[in-house]
């Protein structure tokens, strides 16, 4: 008799859980997938960004119990920054989560470019933040690709109007020598012909010297900037090759604060290793540093006073890159809102994501709303723009922290634009595609 | 004239931090007769776990000594956990142990002491000073004369002390040098701990230079050519090597990069070594094989 009896309540518990199992499994779940980086040459900045990105979620389900009542989940894969590993990621994670994964934030310009195609296949949206293709702003022909934000060829832009207003004028840059100092890549030659249209607008002399990819070793072209004698150097670096510019700049006497460089060069990962070298040096940057944001003291509040951080190192939390992540998430998180406005409340597919990343609206009254007011620029994304900003500031190290150089600077579109659409137009002529009426898409 | 002059000095010092990297490749290839791919994953540990101590707040010669104790136990360890099975076995089987070995030192590091980029000073200023208007880095005559006395002392090691012959020996051939009583076992284990000791003073200048970061791993890809030029068996030619290296890349670059569209500074040298070889296949300064048939 009490074997029967243990064996009854055995069984209830065993339904009740099972029921229990089956009512979670049925709730509303959006997956988004997570293709971090944490070991390898870049985990140190991977680390933080994912770990940023991860808090905003968790801080997302915690507060608000996900969005519109649809619980965020997540899954992390290990890239380690590799296109071949990047490729696995995508296709172990596409399908997975009740309506597939809404986007992929690759933090890689190279995996990007990898899966581009088979994500535009597939549906799923690819959000670039500050990373992948310029043209790709022009969502005619690039409707699965969002480089949100600002792109690489807005940064150029704004770099050279950081250097005009140093000088006291855009008008002053006649007759100046400009040194643009490239990592030896695909990545590292993408600004090249945005430079030169500005080299020619304004009338400065524009060389091109380029550091042999991974650029440990710059001394030969630290000596040819010395001859050149520039008044700018523009830095178009990443990962290691941006400490050792610093210590060959300062090895031939060029002063640091006449480098302008690429926001991945632009993280403390990039000017602790320089030391006393990075001083007075500046970097460009799509998202402001430091635990002064609500939404940052939010997730120190509400997850890591509470064991509930994703990163283990707390010291990490508001330096660059972790606020970058951050704002990776709040980006992904508002697409996911947005588009809940016109699909439900529900878990959406990733061609239903792609409309809310196409008509995000992250106003400076937004912004405020999220605890992130100043953090970023406005926002304002469209089928014919996807960059929806295209703002840059500048930071300068002096030697603890980063200090605002500029306040938000705006791309010179007219020069832009028509190379993003010559560039687009170029790339549906190779892939065969017709690009969408813009006018048409609600 | 002068820029010239500058140019090749630093090509030159350069070159010899080059060298430095290359001693270890040379160290493990005289006593084994291997490629050791770990080289890199050595210098990144090296670094790694000097610079973490200290961090600790321990001070710069304990944190020094513990980090070369450290080095010392993982060479023994690599010898008892890997190489031991190898003996006899054919190089290329050695090498494949060294690949493996590269991937699980370099995850061990990160693993161990973090994934966190760190700054590294060592004292020595970076910033030049002017001889005649020719800059020339502080830090750079540092490293070079700190490499001239580890390879004088490495090169005197191998010549003239009984373990230096017993570890040419050791290359040459791991039977005839067991049936004459030379404990193998020994000789590795001591070749790697050395090995890891050159290991974390390259470590300690590439850190200095670029931050103790990953990337230290890439350091040896300069090592290469360097040891073909020089020969994988000469610690005096990876010197030699490592200053024709250094001095070419950065002339190559400076006068013969503008005319071909600039960035030849990484294959430049492999060039330059292919040259070597066709002339000298066993290098500068390495040993010619001659096999009876």
């Amino acid at each position: 008799m009490k074997t029967n009896s243990l064996k009854r309540s055995v069984l209830a518990v065993a339904v009740s859980l099972g029921t229990l199992a089956a009512g979670q499994a049925w709730a509303a779940e959006q997956f988004i997938p997570i293709p971090s980086y944490r070991v390898g040459p870049y985990a140190s900045g991977g680390s933080k960004y994912y770990g940023g990105l991860i808090d905003y979620i968790n801080l997302v389900n915690a507060k608000e119990g996900g969005v519109g009542g649809v619980k965020l989940t997540y899954e992390e894969c290990e890239t380690e920054y590799k296109n071949d590993r990047g490729v696995e990621c995508y296709e172990r994670l596409k399908a997975k989560g009740e309506a597939g994964a809404s986007m992929f934030n690759f933090m890689s310009t190279g995996i990007t470019y990898a899966t581009m195609d088979r994500a535009s296949q597939d549906k799923i949206p690819l959000v670039t933040i500050g990373f992948g293709r310029a043209d790709a702003k022009d969502g005619s022909v690039f409707p699965y690709v969002f480089p949100l934000i600002t792109s690489y060829w807005s940064q150029a832009s704004a770099k050279i109007s950081y250097i005009g207003q140093r000088l006291g004028g855009m008008d002053k840059l006649k007759g100046k020598k400009i040194v643009n100092l490239y990592h030896g890549s695909a990545y590292g030659k993408e600004t090249m012909p945005v430079l030169e249209a500005f080299a020619k607008k304004y009338g400065f002399e524009l060389v091109n010297v380029e550091v042999p990819a991974p650029g440990t070793e710059q001394q030969s072209q630290w000596l040819e900037i010395r001859r050149q004698q520039p008044d700018f150097v523009i830095l178009r670096s990443w990962g290691v090759m941006t400490p050792a510019a610093i210590k060959a700049a300062a090895k031939v006497g060029f002063p640091r604060d006449k480098i302008v460089a690429v926001w991945w060069g632009g993280s403390e990962e990039d000017v602790i290793p320089a030391g006393e070298a990075a001083k007075g040096y500046i970097a460009g940057s799509f998202a402001s540093d430091g635990v002064g944001f609500p939404v940052i003291q939010d997730i120190q509040k509400t997850l890591y006073a509470n064991g509930k951080g994703n990163l283990s190192d707390q010291a990490a939390i508001g330096t660059v890159n972790y606020n970058r992540g951050v704002i990776g998430g709040i980006m992904m998180v508002e697409a996911i809102r947005v588009a809940q406005g016109k699909f439900g409340k529900k878990a959406l597919n990733g061609d239903e994501v792609r409309w809310g990343l196409e008509h995000l609206d992250l106003s400076p009254a937004r912004l405020k709303a999220l605890g992130a007011a100043n953090m970023i620029p406005g926002v304002k994304t469209s089928c014919a723009n996807h960059e929806g900003s295209g703002y840059t500031r500048f930071m300068q190290w002096d030697g603890k922290a980063w200090k605002p150089a500029s306040g938000w600077i705006a791309p010179d579109n007219s020069v832009l634009d028509p190379l993003v659409k010559a560039s687009a137009d170029k790339y549906a002529k190779e892939k065969g595609i017709t690009p969408r009426d813009c006018s048409k898409e609600k | 004239m002068q820029f010239f002059i500058e140019v090749m000095v630093g090509g030159l010092l350069a070159g010899v931090m080059y060298s430095l990297v290359a001693l270890g490749f040379v160290l493990i290839y005289k006593a084994s007769g291997v490629f050791n791919f770990a080289q890199g994953a050595l210098v990144l540990f090296a670094a790694l776990t000097f610079v973490s101590i200290e961090k600790m707040g321990v001070p710069f010669w304990i944190a020094l000594a513990i980090t070369l104790g450290i080095m010392v136990l993982m060479g023994v360890a690599i010898e008892r956990i890997v190489l031991r099975r190898l003996v006899n076995q054919p190089p290329i089987s050695l090498f494949m142990a060294t690949i493996g070995l590269s991937f699980f030192i370099e995850g061990l590091a990160q693993t161990v002491w973090g994934t966190e980029v760190h700054g590294l000073e060592l004292g020595i200023t970076d910033e030049p000073f002017d001889v005649m208007g020719v800059f020339i880095s502080k830090f750079d005559l540092f490293a070079a004369t700190l490499s001239g006395v580890l390879v004088a002392g490495l090169a005197l090691f191998f010549q003239k002390t009984k373990l230096g012959r017993a570890l040419r020996a050791v290359a040459d051939d791991h039977q005839a040098a067991l049936s004459v009583g030379i404990p193998l076992k020994h000789i590795w284990a001591i070749v790697w701990a050395v090995a890891g000791f050159v290991a974390l003073v390259a470590g300690m200048l590439w850190g200095s230079r670029l931050g103790v970061q990953f990337a230290l791993t890439l350091v040896v890809l300069k090592a290469l050519p360097v040891l073909i030029l020089g020969g994988f068996t000469s610690v005096p030619g990876a010197i030699v090597g490592g200053l024709i290296v250094g001095a070419g890349e950065k002339l190559a670059e400076v006068y013969l990069g503008p005319f071909i569209g600039g960035g030849i500074e990484n294959w430049f040298p492999y060039m330059l070594a292919l040259v070597f070889l066709l002339v000298r296949p066993e290098g500068l300064f390495g040993e010619r094989h001659i096999e009876r048939v």
